[in-house]
């Protein structure tokens, strides 16, 4: 068994053929992480007791005739994700010593289907930022070239999927977090609908924008997985109660009778000459896979990061106004006189900058006086960029674009800059704002050895649609050497 | 120079909702259980957790507004107002803003000059409640069970202009949503707060004067008399020149004086916006509709319609309607046993005073409004007298059953046959003799013993009325 390269199917066919255990599994996960992460730095937690456990729990189960879709199979999690009894830190100081108490719905969906949780990935604090250089609590390196970032904010899963260490992880994707590292390290990341996966349990970023999401090093992986998670959930009021196909019955095919748009706003100054070369080959494969290519335009595109950072930086000022130190995590341990006072403290200590920047921005839009300005202005433009993509799937049935405009960054080179570092998600955010779905897939590396992805966009609620384009190009990449 | 000012009071009043749940959780709604028993990751902010709407407390906020003559807003929006507080789990609180549940609506107040006085409401809104701090020496603790729990916050125009208006509308306002069954109102239990905002102007000025903010009144009586304290102390500041400060106060209910807690440089930004969390609330008109056509009568409608259908007095007609279930009780009663009248004497002495006496409401003793009628029924019938009616009442509003059944069965039947009468009257009269000399003398007093002593031989059955009458007779007869 090959960790490095062993597909969350093959995992499965192999545990229903006997031909290992769960316990065999998971042990060469843990001892792939053993081998790598010490340079690559992609989990925060892992424990092997416990994981071990698990897994024995699932071969026991198994024996004992139980056939769930992913029984034994260990999976990486994003260290945002609430799983029962393990720390859920979000990289964060605030949230040191904190165990979940509950399972968030994703994993129990995914617990109930047999899956192991082997471990806690690294992540830029709160999901906030483009590189993952935003933890509190460790650098994590981009196993294709390890001085530079793995992207981020779900850096940690991606490079754990990349890097051999995981089969398959869980991301979250406020603005691109789970797309733009999956591009940045070479696995596959899916995005769904708004509303398609729950959110409960998923310490929030920002509401309206934030979805879960499977990274995997397949396609065909990436719809096993959404197949367990999705649907409705009666905790997660914006769920919508509509059926989740089986996406993975559904691949296969070539892409006859599809037509694909491509956004000119996507394809213009400020990419990367070999991103832009890589992403027109993937083009050219998805037009030899029998889809037709279309032009589109998506005008509102230049206001989406703006758009996109006053929400976000909204929602997020006030879901994170609950880290106080009254009930959990740390407290400041620097005497207060009064609540106030043990707040201040505790925050200040608690969080990095970037989360501070985005609170203090947050804070900012929605005061009075400003709110008007800022906030009632952003769900405008919002309201626009949804229309722009209800017009652009009218004539086409999904979109082709790069994820990211630029490999994966030298470690340190967006640090101190910003603004800079949020121009980086700005292929990706769009579908954030219009509640669509996306994926990564992986279109090659560029001469220095660093991968490129191939963002695919579809309508909300379309991804079937959207894996089986991804399935096809997927195919058509591997058929060519 | 002292002079009268006009009052403006506007009242925020808070009402918890009667649900078993709280507002986004499954967690009960317990009152007094131990501290932080009845909490679970939503209810305490946890990381991840997010609010699913309780449907039943928007439907007791949708029947109170109609029941106010509120508009229902079709389309309602929760939203997030933020501020940092340790009884708040989120430090930001889910409401109502800009598109609250119910708006306008009225309640009409009684005046004390018997007049009736419309007071406007501006909305009626859903929002969660906080938690609670304890502070103890040495150490403050918060207990979460009451975050979350559905409060309704009706607010008013500045419409109100006396303590004694702001303490009928609250009693107004209480009856009305006891009827509707909408809360317990236990004023005890905190199912009802209020914050007060009062104004002073003098006569002749068109605007409002500055106002001061009372918080966290949690009684009627509370509210009446810190307003007093209030309407006095501003009234005062005025007289000597002095200007009124914008601020907030609370009343010192051991001292009785308002006391200032923060100025009006300490206001927050909440900085509303749009809870992403919860869908709007849309409610389909014609579920509108259905509510609104099982609305009961409102308590002073209802006043007025039983002084006039069953022609009772006033007095009687308020304070049956005052209390739905009580009013439910007198009608059933009435319609049993025929006259209103009679009905609503029993009820407004006899059943209420043993209503008070065992601590039981009509809802909960076992005097059916059947048994009543029954019973007033035999007394009409003269079958028995009104003290054997008086003992049976009281026997069958602690333990039920039929009192015609009794009356059968222990054969309490009133005695009016001559013969036997007679005996006893015979046997009492030599049993007495002073007193029938006394009698003969013309001391009234001494009928009034002789006829109670005729009760007492027949253990209570004898007719009292024709034993006073047989009684008479031998006096003529003697005299004669
Ligand atoms: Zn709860």
């Amino acid at each position: 068994m090959d960790i490095g390269s062993l597909t969350v199917r093959a995992a499965i066919d192999g545990l229903r053929k006997r031909q290992f255990s769960s316990v065999e599994l998971t042990r060469a996960v843990l001892d792939a992480i053993m081998a790598r992460d010490g340079v690559i730095g992609a989990y925060l937690w892992v424990d092997e007791a416990d994981a071990l456990k698990q897994a024995a729990a699932a071969d026991a189960a198994r024996a004992g005739g139980s056939d769930g879709l992913l029984l034994g199979v260990p999976l990486a999690i994003k260290d945002i994700l609430n799983v029962e009894g393990q720390p859920c830190t979000c990289a964060s100081k605030i949230l040191a010593g904190y165990r979940a108490p509950y399972d968030a719905t994703v994993i129990a969906r995914l617990r109930e289907a047999g899956a192991v949780f082997a471990g806690r990935t690294n992540l830029d604090e709160f999901a906030m930022g483009s590189t993952t250089e935003n933890s509190a609590i460790q650098l994590t390196r981009n196993p294709a070239a390890p001085d530079r970032v793995p992207g981020g904010s779900s850096g940690g899963s991606a490079a754990a999927v990349a890097g051999g260490m995981a089969l398959a992880a869980l991301g979250t994707d406020t603005g691109g977090s789970i797309r733009q590292p999956a591009s940045n390290c070479g696995c596959v990341g899916l995005k769904p609908s708004y509303g398609r996966v729950s959110r409960y349990g998923l310490v929030a970023f920002a509401s309206s924008l934030d979805q879960i999401g499977p990274m995997t090093r397949t396609v065909e992986d990436a719809s096993l997985l959404l197949g367990v998670m999705g649907g409705r959930d009666p905790r997660d009021a914006t769920t919508l109660d509509r059926a989740v196909p089986d996406y993975a019955a559904a691949l296969g095919g070539d892409l006859t009778g599809l037509r694909l748009g491509l956004p000119k706003e996507y394809f213009v100054t400020g990419l990367d000459p070999e991103v832009a070369r890589l992403v027109q080959d993937a083009v050219e494969a998805c037009r030899r896979c029998g889809a037709e290519i279309v032009e589109v335009s998506l005008p509102h595109t230049e206001y989406a990061v703006a758009t996109y950072y006053i929400l976000a930086s909204a929602e997020a000022s006030t879901n994170l106004a609950r880290f106080d130190g009254v009930r959990y995590g740390r407290r400041s341990a620097v005497p207060a006189d009064t609540p106030l006072d043990m707040y201040l403290n505790t925050r200040a200590e608690g969080f990095g900058r970037e989360v501070k920047r985005r609170i203090i921005l947050g804070t900012y839009v929605l005061s009075s006086g400003y709110y008007d300005a800022y906030y009632t202005h952003a769900q405008r433009v919002r309201t626009l960029i949804r229309r722009d993509f209800d017009e652009a799937f009218k004539r086409c049935d999904a979109l082709l674009t790069p994820v990211s405009p630029d490999p994966a960054y030298l470690i340190g080179a967006t640090a101190e800059d910003p603004l800079k570092a949020y121009l980086i998600d700005i292929f990706t955010v769009t579908a954030n704002l219009a509640g669509i779905c996306g994926i990564a897939v992986p279109c090659g590396t560029t001469r220095a050895g660093l991968p490129v992805g191939l963002q695919v966009l579809a309508p909300a609620f379309e991804e079937g649609t959207l894996l089986r384009i991804g399935h096809a190009y997927e195919q058509a990449r591997e058929a060519r050497p | 120079m002292k002079q009268t000012y006009r009052v403006s009071i506007g009242l925020e009043v808070h009402i918890q909702l009667k649900t078993q749940t709280k507002l986004f959780c499954g967690c009960a709604t317990s009152f007094g259980a131990p501290p932080n028993s009845c909490v679970c990751p939503v209810c305490l902010g946890y990381p991840g957790a997010m609010p699913v709407m309780n449907r039943e407390a928007v439907r007791l906020t949708l029947v109170s507004g109609l029941m106010l003559g509120c508009s229902i807003n079709t389309t309602s929006t929760f939203d997030r107002k933020s501020y940092f507080y340790p009884d708040m789990p989120k430090n930001y609180q889910i409401t109502q803003y800009d598109k609250p549940l119910c708006l306008d609506g009225t309640i009409d107040i009684p005046l004390t000059d018997g007049g009736r006085k419309p007071i406007r409401l501006i909305r009626i809104h859903l929002e969660e409640d906080v938690a609670k701090s304890m502070h103890e020496a040495g150490w403050s603790g918060v207990d979460f069970n009451r975050a979350g729990t559905p409060l309704m916050e009706i607010v008013t125009h500045p419409d109100l202009s006396s303590a004694d208006e702001a303490a009928a509308f609250l009693t107004a306002l209480r009856q009305i949503l006891l009827y509707v069954g909408v809360s317990a109102c236990n004023l005890e239990e905190g199912n009802m707060r209020c914050d007060v905002n009062v104004s002073l102007r003098p006569p002749g000025q068109d605007t409002l004067g500055t106002k001061v903010e009372l918080k966290n009144m949690n009684t009627i009586s509370g509210t009446h008399d810190a307003l007093q304290y209030e309407i006095e102390r501003q009234s005062a500041v005025l007289d000597a020149g002095g200007r009124i400060v914008q601020e907030t106060r609370r009343w010192d209910v051991d001292n009785g004086v308002t006391i200032h807690m923060r100025s009006k440089e300490d206001a927050h930004d909440y900085r509303y916006f749009a809870e992403p969390d919860l869908l709007p609330i849309v409610t389909p008109p014609d579920q509108i509709d259905a509510w609104r056509r099982s609305l009961p009568e409102l308590p002073a409608v209802r006043r007025e319609r039983l002084a006039r259908q069953y022609d009772i007095p006033d007095y009687d007609a308020a304070v049956l309607a005052a209390d739905r279930a009580l009013a439910d009780f007198f009608e059933a009663v009435a319609q049993r046993c025929g006259t209103g009248k009679t009905a609503s004497n029993w009820i407004m002495t006899d059943v209420l005073r043993l209503v008070t006496a065992h601590e039981t409401p009509v809802t909960a003793c076992a005097l059916t409004p059947d048994a009543l009628g029954e019973l007033i029924g035999l007394v009409e019938a003269q079958t028995i007298n009104a003290l054997t009616a008086k003992e049976l009442l009281e026997e069958v509003f602690l333990s039920g059953g039929s009192p015609a059944e009794q009356v059968r069965s222990r054969g309490l039947a009133q005695v009016s046959d001559s013969g036997a009468l007679d005996g006893w009257i015979d046997a009492v009269m030599q049993a007495h003799p002073k007193s029938v000399a006394d009698w003969k003398a013309g001391k009234q007093a001494a009928a009034g013993f002789l006829i109670g002593q005729v009760m007492k031989a027949s253990q209570g059955k004898a007719d009292p009325k024709r034993v006073g009458r047989l009684l008479g007779e031998r006096l003529a007869q003697q005299n004669g």
